[in-house]
């Protein structure tokens, strides 16, 4: 396949293009997760879960509209008319400008932090290297990424306060202490990759395309993930994650049972559904760098790497092996979150702030030094 | 009374950080998640009526096609919530069960007012009056929930006799011992 005329559009337009298509996936996707969400729940509780609706010319297809009904994937369809068509209600006590921008807030740091998460990698035949698949390949990468989302809280802390009432108030108080004191063990965390993949000597990058470069070496180090060579730095990432995420346990600024809704508690129709899309795309972008730092990023198993596998396709195909792989993987791990929060209760409070600075703060500063020791060790042997 | 001591130890390592639990947990779940499923999925799937269950009150008819009500009345007056309405009349006298002598011109049964006591099958002399199977009663105006004679046949349908108690009244006349 010839796609030369594509390279020859102007830069904007590409880039414009590759970004609206990326949004175009991951809007229906966090919608989908959404849906996969209430069928984890249904399934782990013993319930078929939404299973339905219908469009009609789908009804008549034998076996295939039977089971996508089963599936409930028009529920989805059904609940996105449903927020698009309700009346839109605005409670006479709200700040109206901060009540309509906070919405529009949640979404922006959730989609900005895309542009920097490479999501495949394709076989550059001219230059004879794996490129990553990425709107923009900054440098700061993964810098890029902690520091737009945790903007994210901003859109929370203007949603409560917009909404002029306790429960979202306290809501969103709870939310930015929680966000706040998770940012660091992350932050920490992810420290030993990149001083593992920042060998001295050589380029500094926080690239998350280097991180899984490295993950693909030859030899029984360099094809092993990080997953299995910083078990703890791994762990104290996902946990982080669920907290900055506000998925179970770690579910404060929701907490259905202590504050009715949380912050979203004077939200309905369309503008809570941008929350709930944020919430997943959120979701999926951490799942996305969990994936890239611990898991690999697109590369099948572990010590075998994608490069020489997509090396003889189609530039094209090879891609969408890639993008597969990496998506499969990201699946998973939203599987992950779904599991744990239909098994887990909520965390008290008090215990969130307790194992946020008292456990997984001195957790996180302790695998650091260690790893900073052991890398020091082998890297100047 | 003996006080038992019970010793509370306190939390293993393991059990402070959670994980072992966690781990258990999500077992629990992930078992769940592949076994089948317990919901009964309503319109398609109905549950399985236990014998002696206290339905819709319907009227009954006996295997020769008449009406077993005798218009009595005792189940309008036992009825708790006054659900039950009954205007007696007479059956003609050319009727083949003219014999039986009454039988009710209207009997309504408003489901609205009815608390599914069973009380009017108990009271039945005639075994004309049965609480049976059907559990869904709906209708969109007051109207609608009132059960009239006819409907109220047609829900009930027919049911075997085990004592034809009128046929044999009339045979025993027929040939002259009156009881």
């Amino acid at each position: 396949m010839d796609f030369s005329f594509y390279f020859d559009l102007p830069l904007w337009i590409r880039t414009a293009l590759q970004g609206i298509a990326v949004i175009a996936v991951l809007f229906p996707i966090s919608a989908a997760c959404s849906m996969a969400e209430r069928k984890v729940a249904a399934w782990v509780q013993g319930r078929p879960g939404p299973n339905r609706a219908i469009v009609p010319w789908v009804a008549p297809i034998p076996f295939l509209g039977r089971f996508l009904q089963r599936l409930g994937v028009f529920q989805l369809m059904a609940d996105g008319g449903k927020f698009v068509f309700k009346e839109d209600v605005i409670p006479g006590h709200v700040n109206k400008f901060y009540y309509y921008i906070a919405p529009l807030l949640a979404l922006i740091p959730a989609l900005t932090t895309v542009t920097v998460v490479p999501f495949g990698a394709y076989w550059d035949a001219a230059a004879n290297t794996l490129k990553p698949l990425i709107l923009a390949d900054l440098d700061v990468g993964l810098l890029a990424v902690f520091a737009i989302s945790s903007l994210g809280v901003y859109s929370i802390i203007i949603a409560g306060w917009a909404s002029n009432s306790k429960f979202p108030f306290l809501g969103s108080v709870r939310a930015s202490a929680q966000l706040i004191s998770y940012e660091l063990s992350m932050t920490l965390s992810v420290l030993p990759v990149f001083l593992w993949v920042n060998a001295p000597g050589g380029n500094g990058t926080l690239s998350l395309f280097d991180v899984v470069q490295t993950q693909s070496e030859p030899g029984f180090l360099g094809g092993m993930w990080y997953l299995f060579l910083m078990p703890l730095s791994a762990f104290i990432f996902l946990v982080a994650l669920f907290a900055e995420t506000n998925r179970q346990p770690f579910d404060m600024p929701e907490s259905e049972s202590d504050l009715v809704g949380g912050f979203h508690t004077e939200y309905g129709e369309f503008k809570w559904s941008l929350f709930f899309v944020a919430e997943y795309a959120h979701m999926l972008v951490g799942s996305g760098v969990f994936t890239l730092l611990f898991l690999g990023g697109w590369n099948p198993l572990p010590w075998v790497p994608l490069a020489p596998l997509i090396e003889g396709l189609p530039v094209w195909l090879g891609g969408v092996i890639g993008i597969g792989v990496f998506l499969g993987k990201v699946f998973v791990a939203i599987f992950f979150f779904m599991w744990v929060r239909w098994t887990l209760p909520r965390f008290r409070y008090d215990q969130v702030m307790k194992i946020g600075w008292q456990k997984l703060l001195p957790l996180s500063i302790a695998n650091l030094i260690f790893y900073a020791l052991a890398i020091a060790l082998i890297e100047t042997r | 009374m003996a006080v038992i001591p019970l010793e509370r130890k306190p939390l293993t390592f393991a059990e402070r950080t959670y994980l072992p639990q966690i781990a258990f947990g999500l077992k629990t779940t992930l078992r769940h998640l592949v076994t089948p499923k317990e919901t009964l999925e309503y319109p398609e799937q109905r549950p399985e009526i236990p014998a002696g269950y206290r339905g819709v009150p319907t009227l009954v008819k006996d295997p020769n096609g008449r009406e077993k009500c005798v218009s009595c009345q005792l189940c309008e007056f036992v009825c708790p919530p006054k659900a039950i309405r009954i205007t007696p009349g007479e059956i003609a006298p050319d009727d083949p069960t003219a014999h039986v002598e009454k039988a009710p011109q209207e009997f309504e049964i408003d489901m609205l007012r009815c608390i599914y006591c069973g009380l009017c099958q108990e009271v039945c002399p005639e075994e004309a009056i049965w609480l049976q199977n059907q559990y869904t009663m709906s209708g969109y105006t007051r109207a609608e929930m009132v059960n009239n004679k006819e409907r109220l046949y047609e829900l009930g349908g027919t049911l075997p006799d085990d004592h034809f108690k009128w046929d044999k009244k009339k045979s025993a006349e027929e040939q002259g011992n009156a009881h």
